[in-house]
């Protein structure tokens, strides 16, 4: 089986490298890929949109209709992983600590819940000893990434970034709050359903803005027709990709918590890593 | 000898991408883990992400972003020429092919979890024998 | 573009890919994949696709190396080949 997967792995790449003769040289400026359509993007993108960065002008005006159906995609894929993992069956043994002896309760079944205060933790079945060093350093680095993924989000019309990069990092953000002290903290923190409303509404937010132009007077994802509703109808395009940006993030966010949530849980949100 | 030598300056590394792709290829086709068979599908993906995304380099241009309309003023004042500036277009399509590879992993790793929690392995000729003794999922 | 870091950066690149299919403990796939998707950050930045590496940087090298020792921690460690 690996010798035949080799075989053809071989007569696949020497038919591609074959290919790559008709290619057009590495670099030039004058191949195909860079002559009909991109030209027109890169000289009139700044004047019609007034957006100095082209990726993001491109991907959130020209090209809106595949960013939102892209959005719709990363719904679908949190949609599935709850859907695939989650497990809403109440787990029948529970450990307890005693935190000034290290004494171990260990509940074998029976519905009834201790009520954990000051002196009874409720621990996980792997459970190490906090450290104090990560737990601190953790809760001091958290706001600030999360100020950095707000600024990515807002600045992706002037530098790298974009709607996806700012909420991938928020959403690492909330990850990072689950590794450094436990699952517990940031399921009691950010509750399943709040992240769920969050996702549905960024996708929302993003189709809302573009069927909002139809009853202006525009098409769909027309920004141009959001003229009397903006403060400033000169940047009126720009305001708009502003807006379908930041549905993105929050899409963004919400969807990798909750991957990353069902998985490393089991569906069952008690445990983690 | 010097038409093989600007053959091989202007192509290698096109050439390069395609053994990246192969060997993606080779591990999706023979590797039995299934989370091996995962990791040579990412790096299948990739390896083409960068094969289109080097379409659009061109040489002597600097990155598409404008200068020249910062700062609040319009920018009416310079003119852009086309040739200064990478070509855009391949960089948003293939944003949103990295947004899509890694929306199809997670679903990928949550169907890893549950494949092992039903049949305790994730090997595939084992995952074979216990598809027949135990059958699939009612 | 200066082309010994490019092919620098290239040779590395498939030095990783090939060894984070050939190692048996998937906990080292993990970081070696990490390492990939890191490698590939810095060709797109060489070659001038900002964005494209702004997102890789975040999303490889990020959160999908997190899901994949998740995945991990959850299956087994070792696997036969």
């Amino acid at each position: 089986m690996k010798f035949l997967g080799f075989i053809v792995v071989c007569l696949t790449g020497a038919l591609l490298l074959y290919g790559t003769g008709e290619f057009p040289d590495w670099g030039d400026p004058n191949s195909p890929a860079s002559l009909h359509l991109s030209d027109y993007y890169i000289e009139n993108a700044v004047d019609q949109t007034k957006v100095p960065n082209l990726v993001t002008a491109v991907l959130a005006d020209y090209r809106g209709f595949d960013t939102m159906f892209e959005t719709s995609v990363i719904f679908c894929a949190g949609l599935a992983c709850f859907l695939l993992l989650r497990d809403f069956r109440e787990k029948k043994e529970r450990f307890y600590r005693h935190v000034p002896t290290g004494v171990i309760l260990h509940v074998k079944s029976g519905k009834k819940v201790l009520k954990t205060g000051k002196e009874f933790e409720h621990m996980d079945k792997d459970w190490v000893p906090s450290d104090l060093i990560i737990k601190t350093v953790c809760r001091i680095l958290i706001p600030f990434i999360q100020i950095y993924a707000l600024y990515v989000v807002a600045h992706g019309d002037f530098s790298p970034g974009g709607g996806f990069q700012g909420g991938v990092i928020f959403g690492s953000s909330l990850i990072l709050l689950a590794i450094s002290y436990d699952l517990k903290t940031l399921v009691k923190r950010i509750k399943e359903k709040v992240l769920g409303i969050y996702a549905a509404l960024g996708v929302l937010i993003y189709v809302g803005i573009a069927a909002i132009c139809m009853p202006m007077g525009g098409r769909f994802l027309d920004y141009a027709a959001l003229a009397p509703l903006v403060w400033d109808p000169h940047h009126v395009r720009a305001l708009g990709m502003l807006g379908v940006e930041i549905g993105v993030g929050m899409a963004v966010t919400a969807v990798m918590a909750i991957i990353y949530i069902n998985i490393v849980s089991e569906g069952r949100h008690d445990e983690g890593l | 000898m010097t038409d093989l030598l600007a053959l091989i300056v202007a192509k290698y590394n096109y050439w390069l991408y395609v053994i990246l792709m192969m060997i993606g290829l080779y591990a999706m086709i023979a590797k039995n883990n299934l989370i091996k068979k995962l990791v040579g599908m990412n790096i299948f993906q990739t390896a083409i992400i960068l094969f289109y995304v080097s379409i659009g380099y061109k040489r002597d241009a600097t990155i598409p972003i404008i200068q020249s309309a910062h700062g609040g003023q319009d920018a009416h004042a310079a003119v852009i020429h086309a040739a200064d500036y990478i070509n855009p277009l391949p960089h948003v399509l293939m944003l949103t092919a990295i947004v899509v590879s890694v929306a199809t992993f997670g679903v990928a790793m949550a169907l890893a979890v549950r494949i092992y929690q039903r049949y305790q392995t994730l090997e595939e000729d084992e995952l074979r024998m216990r598809l027949v003794d135990i059958g699939p999922e009612k | 573009m200066h082309w010994p870091i490019d092919l620098i950066v290239l040779t590395f690149v498939i030095f990783c890919a090939i060894a984070a299919i050939s190692v048996k403990d998937l906990l080292a796939t993990a970081i070696l994949f990490g390492a990939y998707s890191f490698m590939m950050c810095l060709l797109w930045t060489i070659m001038g696709a900002v964005d494209v590496a702004f997102t890789e940087a975040s999303v490889g090298a990020g959160v999908s190396t997190v899901f994949f020792v998740a995945a991990i921690f959850r299956t087994s460690r070792r696997t036969k080949d």
